[in-house]
């Protein structure tokens, strides 16, 4: 194990470093500032594949890990490493902004100084969420991400930003309280860490999992379980919490929009599978029904209504909270306790449990593609029309091919089209959920038929049909358009054809977190 | 004799490699994309027919020739919770007849499309997704598990989504695409949770074991997986699949729509290829609709027990005369062979149903022959005429000597006229019926006349009497069209020879070890009455149609016959109305509910609530203003000049109040310090 200083730290804080470059560039040199953004996020974006092409991909355990003491007082550690579920979002994270950064400047008139400062703090909290392994830490990050993020909606976002604005941050941080509070309780449950006995009490989010503080105090465990859920569920979003959303992407910057969806959403999974399932166990088995049934609630209902509207980017919006759904589905299965099923049913059980929690996590990957390119997809079009009225749509396949096809190729892939990156992640969440709990998981099933629904619609009402007047002169993708958007088509191309680049480490790491529950759950 | 396993994967990637070209550089290729298209299928077809000739010549008859191998593996966990899914291909005797079938009319099919797609502005388009839906069949005949089948499943439909909205500057088109995409989506539902149940049960997808990977049908068979009525369960959920592809009641309501596509797709993908999936499908599970291994499915609180291959007879039979009676009634000549093709896939069905493995998959072959001729054919007359409206052609028999002939031998297959190849079949499948049920074997006798009469109604319409359309000048399709009709006019005529009842060659290659019929006593009866069938309807549709002239403003014969029975079955039996209109209306309601729902009540509340928290602290805000921070500064200055009044009254001027406070003052200290010396001695 390696302690000190290492490549997650530069890929963690250079980011928060380009911002104190951005801030130091006098505010006239914006090509500069331009310039200081692209290769800041192009470098932490080389890094992150330095770093996933470097990683085990047989190891459960967490690697490139720097740890030491930095407040001794309360035992707060500067604690970071990744394992096969967070390395993977670290790359999405590091490729998003650099793609959303490439896109910025045909979107971004005005101030655009502060705004490219506040997109690498951004970047920074969000990779930070992923790598940091100390409570605090992971605290610190997530309430980092919150603010810039605040500023972005609220300062280039659309008509009804501030609004918007207020909305997410308020919600958001409403939820963090709790978390915040379920983590001091954590630590007050603690003990002394295994590898440090001078110290009382730990944030270490991996020691806290192996002590498990809290096991047989069933109330508080119930409790730290809800107050990280809450938290969760809001950024997720899982219904009823999800009203933030809409909002927030219609009114977010193109960019801010990819990243929101991209990125922020996958937080609040990422802390489901990180935290929850393997800290909570036994609160897991008490609310795995509701938290199955919310995620069926948000497959179909975000389908229903995305099927209900006529903004385009509002549809994409409530089509991420179907798409969430999913992984929460593959979570809610991973929760499901293994004493309630007869032992002879226990194998299949536990096979079932894995395969859903690793569609939940690839489901994380994929969404965070093909909703990113849809965004991207979204400004492409405002950019040129400066309405998102699907009614007011049609013909765009002879006018625009290549952005047309594109459009059309991101939205098979998020309805789950097989050879895409969707279908794997969707395909074994929704097997796994069905061995989990059968009842349950033909509904969700039914769900992929109404995403493919109104994504069908949106393609007709959008890209067939006749051209409406005055859209003659609508040009197609340019130079900068391409460069954001084709990396991601290939990608996605890739990841469904063979998913095992990603799906190989998440595995190890989701068959050893499934393992390690229903020990703890177990019939012991 | 074996085949390497390049062989089958270069069969799937090169008419892949050729979508990738097209899709890329189609804008640049143009006219060249068919060259490219044509030569790079064209090597996977021959490829399919090396494979295909390899198997039938080292066929060991009753034993089975399975070639497997597997080209990549997808692990999930490990240890004793692993779970493969094995991606891979197999080759027996029935994928080797689909490869052959899919390969060898699907290269005609594109040859026939340069022609027929000539001058359109998506030329190249058109042969990527031709390529696309060509690597995607291919898979689905070669997949050895059922995530690759249900991945080229799936892909095929993209296909078909995609061709039959080549055209989508026109409305119907891109309704249709969009109709058959979800509505076969509605059927794949079932599929896929078929196979969720299969994998949960097994713990595997692979369809036969391969070494130390088990196979579902392999272990179902061997009885190493026990079976509790969920097989049955499975099998049912796997034919909503099929269902919905091969467009079998009441998810037929497709098909007919998809006929806004070009022909050569209508030909290929809606007669030949795509919408027998479903029945190949049913044929590769056929372990899974045995009832004497899986056993009956209880339907409605055990109330019902019914085995799935009877279900599937059942559905088949009913598609099969509806979509016949439909079919008596339209007049697009496109959409009247789309019923035609609903109801022999609904033969198919029922021959699988009833277990006749061998007759079923027969009849798909024969049957992907002659309806591909016939879609073809009437390709060329609406290349000819541009119009799809049988009552505005006539008389094509002259101006169109080649597509009449070729014409000809389609509708005889089809209508079950000996030798012609769909005679044989459907006899085959007609005299499993007899053994087995009745009233099926009589419903299907039943269509085999209704078939005769439709086909007969239509050739006359088109070809026979006198042109009824003056201001249009057909003639003869190019050559490059023509060909192809001359050779699957071949294949039409000729492929029934291989399963005669005298010399069975077909059903002793592909067969799942069922009895067949030739030497049973009422084989001749069956044949004899399906002769009569055939011969009555094509007589009593002349009759109708041939024997008398047909004048622009023609009543159709069989609505005076009919009558109100004719609306009704021009009406489609209500179906399309019903499914379209009921079921999208209160879909909408459903979806409207929940924006309203989202909007007002669960925003709203959110909307509330923050608006709550903000007057509270408003109001708060204003009472701590009012009382607090006001009241703080205006008592601090009442208290002062409070404090001041009453410390006034001691300011006396006089000296000797001044030493009497002073000596007060001295007391109380002396009383503290002594308090505290009695308090520390006494704690």
């Amino acid at each position: 194990m390696n302690d000190g200083i290492g490549i997650l730290t530069a890929i963690t804080f250079l980011p928060a470093l380009g911002t104190m470059l951005i801030i130091l560039t006098p505010r006239k040199h914006t090509p500069l500032i331009r310039a200081i953004a692209h290769c800041i996020s192009a470098f932490v974006l080389i890094l992150s594949l330095f770093m996933f092409a470097d990683l085990d991909r047989s190891s459960p355990h967490m690697q490139f890990v720097e740890r030491f003491l930095w407040i001794p007082v309360i035992n707060i550690r500067y604690y970071f490493g990744v394992d096969g579920l967070s390395a993977p979002l670290v790359v999405l994270t590091a490729l998003l902004s650099f793609l959303s950064i490439v896109y910025s400047p045909t979107a971004i008139r005005h101030r655009e100084k502060e705004y490219y400062a506040l997109f690498l703090l951004l970047e920074t909290g969000m990779i930070g969420v992923f790598t940091a392994l100390d409570f605090i830490f992971f605290y610190i990050f997530w309430e980092v991400s919150l603010v810039p993020m605040y500023f972005l909606i609220g300062i280039w976002g659309g008509p009804k930003r501030e609004y918007a604005a207020i909305k997410f941050f308020l919600y958001t941080l409403f939820g963090s309280v709790f978390m915040l509070l379920a983590i001091l309780t954590l630590y007050y449950f603690s003990g002394p860490p295994s590898y440090d006995p001078t110290q009382q009490r730990t944030f270490d989010m991996l020691e806290l999992i192996r002590q498990q503080p809290l096991r047989g105090h069933i109330i508080a465990q119930l409790l730290c379980f809800l107050g990280f859920y809450l938290a969760f569920a809001i950024k997720v979003p899982v219904f009823p919490f999800h009203t933030w959303l809409p909002d927030a992407h219609v009114e977010a910057p193109t960019a801010g929009s990819v990243l929101l969806a991209g990125i922020l959403l996958k937080m609040g999974t990422y802390g489901m599978v990180r935290v929850l399932l393997p800290l909570f166990p036994e609160a897991c088995s008490i609310f795995w029904k509701p938290m199955a049934v919310l995620a069926i609630i948000n497959i179909i209902y975000g389908a229903l209504v995305a099927m209900g509207q006529d903004d385009l980017k509002k549809l994409v919006a409530y089509s991420s909270i179907a798409h969430m759904g999913f992984v929460m589905l593959g979570v809610a299965a991973a929760a499901r306790a293994s004493f309630e099923v007869p032992s002879t049913y226990l194998e299949t059980l536990v096979r079932a449990k894995i395969m859903a929690l690793n569609g939940a996590t690839l489901e994380m990957i994929a969404h965070g593609l093909i909703t990113g390119s849809l965004f991207l997809l979204v400004g492409v079009i405002y950019e040129r029309v400066h309405h998102r009225d699907l009614n007011s749509f049609g013909g765009l396949w002879n006018q625009m091919p290549v952005y047309s096809s594109v459009l059309a190729f991101m939205a098979l892939a998020s309805l789950g089209l097989p050879g895409l990156a969707g279908f794997w992640a969707e395909f074994l969440a929704l097997m796994g959920a069905f061995g989990v709990y059968g009842r349950f998981a033909w509904l969700a099933v039914f769900g992929i038929v109404i995403v493919a629904a109104f994504f069908l619609w949106m393609l007709q009402r959008m890209l067939m049909g006749s051209l409406p007047k005055g859209y003659e002169t609508l040009k197609d993708m340019d130079m900068r358009e391409s460069i954001s958007l084709f990396p991601l088509v290939f990608i996605v191309f890739l990841l469904g054809i063979y998913p095992q680049i990603v799906l190989d480490p998440i595995n190890v790491v989701m068959t050893h977190i499934v393992k390690s529950i229903t020990l703890y759950s177990g019939i012991d | 004799m074996g085949i390497s396993p390049i062989v089958p994967l270069l069969i799937i990637v090169l008419p892949f490699v050729s979508f990738i070209i097209c899709a890329v550089f189609g804008h640049k290729l143009r006219e060249r994309a068919a060259l490219v298209a044509l030569s790079l299928v064209g090597l996977s077809s021959l490829l399919c027919l090396l494979t295909f000739g390899i198997v039938a010549l080292s066929a060991q008859p009753q034993k089975g020739t399975i070639i497997q191998g597997i080209w990549m593996c997808i692990q999930i966990g490990n240890g004793k919770s692993s779970f493969t899914i094995p991606l891979g291909y197999i080759v027996d005797p029935l994928t080797s007849v689909m490869l052959f079938v899919v390969g060898f009319i699907g290269w005609w099919i594109m040859l026939y499309s340069v022609g027929y797609m000539r001058g359109d502005a998506r030329y190249h388009r058109y042969f990527a997704y031709m390529s696309l839906f060509m690597a995607s069949m291919l898979g689905l005949v070669l997949a050895n598990n059922f995530v690759m089948l249900y991945i080229c499943w799936e892909l095929v439909g993209l296909c078909s989504y995609l061709l039959i909205g080549f055209w989508y500057e026109r409305e119907p088109a891109m309704r249709a695409c969009k109709k058959a995409f979800i509505v076969t989506r509605l059927g794949d539902t079932g599929f896929a949770l078929g196979i969720f149940l299969i994998a949960t049960i097994t713990g595997s997808v692979l369809f036969y074991s391969i070494g130390n990977l088990k196979g579902v049908f392999t272990s179902i068979h061997d009885g190493s997986v026990k079976q509790n009525g969920l097989f049955a369960l499975a099998s049912a959920l796997l034919f909503l699949g099929a269902i919905g592809k091969s467009a079998q009641f009441p998810l037929h309501v497709w098909l007919p729509d998809a006929m806004e596509g070009p022909t050569p797709v209508s030909a290929l993908i809606h007669a030949a290829t795509m919408v027998a999936a479903g029945v190949y499908m049913v044929a590769r599970c056929y372990v899974l609709f045995d009832e004497h291994i899986v056993g009956k499915l209880m339907l409605l609180g055990n109330s019902i027990a019914i085995s799935p291959g009877e279900l599937v007879a059942h559905i088949g039979c009913f598609t099969a005369f509806m979509a016949a009676t439909i079919a008596l009634t339209q007049n697009d000549i496109k959409r009247i062979l789309a019923y035609s093709t609903i109801s022999q896939l609904g033969y198919m069905m029922m021959g699988l149903g009833l277990g006749a493995y061998s007759a079923g998959t027969f009849h798909l072959m024969t049957h992907a022959f002659f309806k591909a001729l016939l879609f073809l054919c009437a390709g060329s007359v609406i290349h000819a005429m541009h119009t799809n409206e049988i009552f505005e052609m006539g008389g094509l028999k002259r101006a169109m000597p080649v597509t009449f002939a070729t014409y000809l031998v389609g509708m005889g297959a089809l209508a079950g006229i000996p030798p012609l190849s769909g005679f044989w079949s459907k006899d085959e499948i007609l005299a499993h019926a007899f053994m087995h049920n009745k009233f099926l074997w009589a419903m299907g006798e039943v269509t085999a006349f209704l078939t005769a009469l439709y086909m007969t109604r239509q050739l006359c319409v088109v070809f026979l009497g006198e042109q009824r359309r003056r201001d249009i000048h057909p003639h003869e399709s190019p050559p490059v069209m023509l060909l192809p009709l001359f050779v699957l006019s071949f294949g039409a005529a000729l492929s029934g020879l291989v399963g005669t009842p005298w010399m069975n060659l077909y059903g002793k290659f592909v067969t799942y070890g069922e009895a067949h019929v030739e030497g049973h006593p009422s084989s001749g009866f069956v044949m004899l009455i399906s002769l009569c069938a055939s011969i009555t309807g094509v007589l009593f549709g002349y009759r109708l149609y041939g024997a008398r002239r047909i004048s622009n403003h023609f009543e159709d014969p069989l609505r005076l016959i009919l009558g109100a029975t004719y609306s009704f079955l021009e009406a489609k039996w209500h179906l399309d109305w019903y499914e379209g209109t009921r079921i999208r209306h209160a879909f909408f309601a459903i979806v409207n509910g929940c924006r309203g729902f989202d909007l007002g009540f669960v925003d709203g509340f959110i909307n509330l609530v923050g608006w709550v928290v903000a007057y509270v602290f408003a109001y708060l805000h204003r009472l701590f203003d009012l009382y607090v921070v006001d009241g703080l500064v205006n008592g601090v200055a009442l208290l002062t000049g409070f404090v001041g009044n009453v410390l006034r009254l001691i300011q006396t001027g006089l000296v000797r109040h001044y030493i009497l406070f002073v000596l007060l003052g001295f007391a109380v200290l002396i009383a503290f310090s002594m308090w505290r010396v009695i308090l520390l001695a006494h704690p």
